[in-house]
């Protein structure tokens, strides 16, 4: 099955401009195919007009080629309608958007919960604390177990205490590669009558995402980290939600009618999407939808594989702690720690020998504070086309690190 | 050559001089790195003049765990501005501690590390 991709490396020109590159940072951003590269230059030399602007032939190329896209990407997620995709920058973005827009139909009075995890990204916290402001509203977060597993006890217990608006919870962490039950936190979320907002950054390059079957309401995610290029995003929603909500920013494109006074927003999904899009990124992420759409089940399995062997061999590391959860339950992300060593230092050591990984705390503060206990560690990660070979050359590089070091 | 073969780095990283609290210091101060999260503690002991431009660094330790540059950085530093007035040390750059760490290229995120101790040094200097 490996052997499968062997080749798959090919794909990616930055391993031809780098041969030696040992890429271990895919959940920061992924290696982009060429076909994805090629998207851009042919948007720019065949489509590039504004779109939704012009009468003339050049602007409907355009427009037909963003549009389309947002075709295909509703089509990837199996969101009902592409009404319901809003392209955004990002993730950041994405959640940004709820939390001014719809969290104010929620919360209203002072009161009310919103519930987010021990394991989020900062993306999926501060955007909340600064609506707590305004707000004030309670915001709780779920424990995780000891084997960094979302705890349900304590999500169910705090569903029974408080009376929780909405939870913000991430599919995959980008720290431990917790895999989220996100169909039973749904199942839950609506025995209790509260909303449901996913932060899908991680997850969907690696699983595949039915945004019909996983009963939530909002479901986020950035393009760069799916093999897409960077400045472009989705937020997805259920149409009767986005109807509700009000536009998030103001300006060309999101507006039906505009008098001195006032305005009334155009329908969705353009009343998200004010100013000219990136529809050049747009394109090139429906190009990436398509790319990882063949692939999708081999990526699960190749990333199977090279767990395993992460697992079997990273302990000829002395003193080395991984913090994550079993292997069944998580994808190809490590974070861990070397005693008495710091992950700068090793990722330094490593850089050397041209092997590319994450030293800090990875836009996780909370988590690593107080769960993990270390201001930073460094972070392994893997994607389609990472090899066998590039564990063997971490962990020579993590050998030579000690070494260097202790 | 590796950043980390450098004698001056190694020795000072393994064996940090200074390293350690002082009991009543004039001037205690904390400083947080927020790419990697290190945090530095400094303490300072003065004597003291008229002027608080003459004032000259008696004493000087820190505390804190941080990567092989900041600690590195912070004991050659702390052994350089003993003795210093505080005129003296307002004068330090980045490119003198990157001198005396005989280092001549690093990376902007890596200047950060090394940086982390001046800036604490120099930002405990302006409140007195
Ligand atoms: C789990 C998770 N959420 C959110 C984000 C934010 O993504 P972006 O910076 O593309 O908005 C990331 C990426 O770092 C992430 O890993």
């Amino acid at each position: 099955m490996t052997d499968k991709f062997k080749n798959i490396k090919k794909d990616f020109p930055i391993f031809a401009r780098y041969p030696k590159l040992v890429y271990l940072d895919t959940t920061a951003t992924a290696q982009k195919p060429k076909c994805v590269i090629d998207a851009l230059d042919e948007f720019y030399t065949t489509c590039n007009a504004n779109v939704h602007r012009g009468i003339y032939k050049l602007s409907e190329i355009a427009t037909e080629a963003y549009e389309k896209s947002r075709k295909v990407v509703a089509g990837f997620i199996g969101a009902k309608s592409k009404k319901e995709i809003i392209f955004t920058r990002n993730t950041t973005e994405s959640i940004n958007i709820v939390a001014r827009s719809f969290l104010p139909k929620i919360i209203r009075s002072n009161q009310g919960t919103v519930l987010i995890s021990s394991m989020e990204h900062h993306s999926n916290i501060i955007p909340w604390q600064i609506m707590k402001k305004q707000l004030n509203f309670n915001l709780q977060v779920i424990k995780l177990t000891p084997e960094y597993e979302l705890d349900m006890d304590d999500l169910e217990a705090k569903l029974k205490k408080y009376n929780v608006k909405l939870i913000a919870i991430t599919h995959i962490s980008n720290v431990l590669g917790t895999i989220n039950p996100v169909e039973k936190i749904a199942s839950l979320a609506k025995k209790h009558n509260c909303y449901v907002l996913v932060d899908g950054a991680q997850a969907v390059g690696h699983i595949k995402i039915d945004v019909s079957k996983l009963g939530v309401d909002f479901y986020t995610f950035s393009g760069h980290k799916m093999m897409g290029p960077l400045g472009i995003g989705v937020l997805w929603a259920k149409e009767k939600l986005l109807e509700k909500m009000d536009p998030f920013l103001g300006g060309g494109e999101m507006i039906n009618t505009v008098s001195w006074q006032s305005f009334t927003p155009a329908d969705i999904p353009y009343k998200f999407e004010a100013g000219t899009p990136n529809a050049a990124g747009a394109y090139a992420l429906g190009k990436a939808c398509q790319y990882l759409e063949k692939i999708l089940p081999y990526i699960k399995e190749h990333e199977e594989n090279i767990m395993k062997y992460f697992i079997e061999n990273i302990f000829k590391i002395k003193d080395l702690t991984v913090y994550g959860p079993p292997l069944n339950k998580k994808i190809g992300i490590f974070s861990f720690s070397i005693d008495n060593l710091h992950a700068h230092d090793i990722s330094y050591i490593l850089d050397e020998q041209n092997i590319a990984v994450r030293a800090g705390h990875h836009c996780a503060m909370p988590l690593h504070k107080k769960i993990i206990k270390k201001p930073s560690t460094v972070r392994a990660s893997f994607y389609i086309y990472n090899t066998l070979e590039d564990i063997d050359k971490l962990i020579k590089g993590l050998q030579k690190a000690v070494k260097i070091l202790k | 050559m590796s950043l980390y073969t450098r004698e001056a780095i190694i020795q000072h990283f393994k064996n940090p001089q200074n390293y350690g609290q002082i009991k009543n210091p004039d001037i205690k101060i904390k400083h947080h790195n927020p790419l990697c999260g290190d945090e530095q503690e400094w303490f300072f002991v003065f004597n003291k003049s008229k002027e608080k431009e003459k004032w000259t660094v008696k004493d000087v330790k820190f505390t804190g765990s941080g990567c092989a540059i900041s600690t590195a950085s912070a004991s050659i530093l702390s052994e350089y501005i003993k003795g210093k007035t505080i005129a003296d040390i307002q004068k330090i750059q980045t490119s003198d501690i990157l001198n005396m760490m005989d280092l001549d290229n690093l990376s902007s995120n890596r200047i950060k590390c090394a940086n982390l101790p001046l800036d604490t040094i120099k930002k405990a200097i302006k409140n007195i």
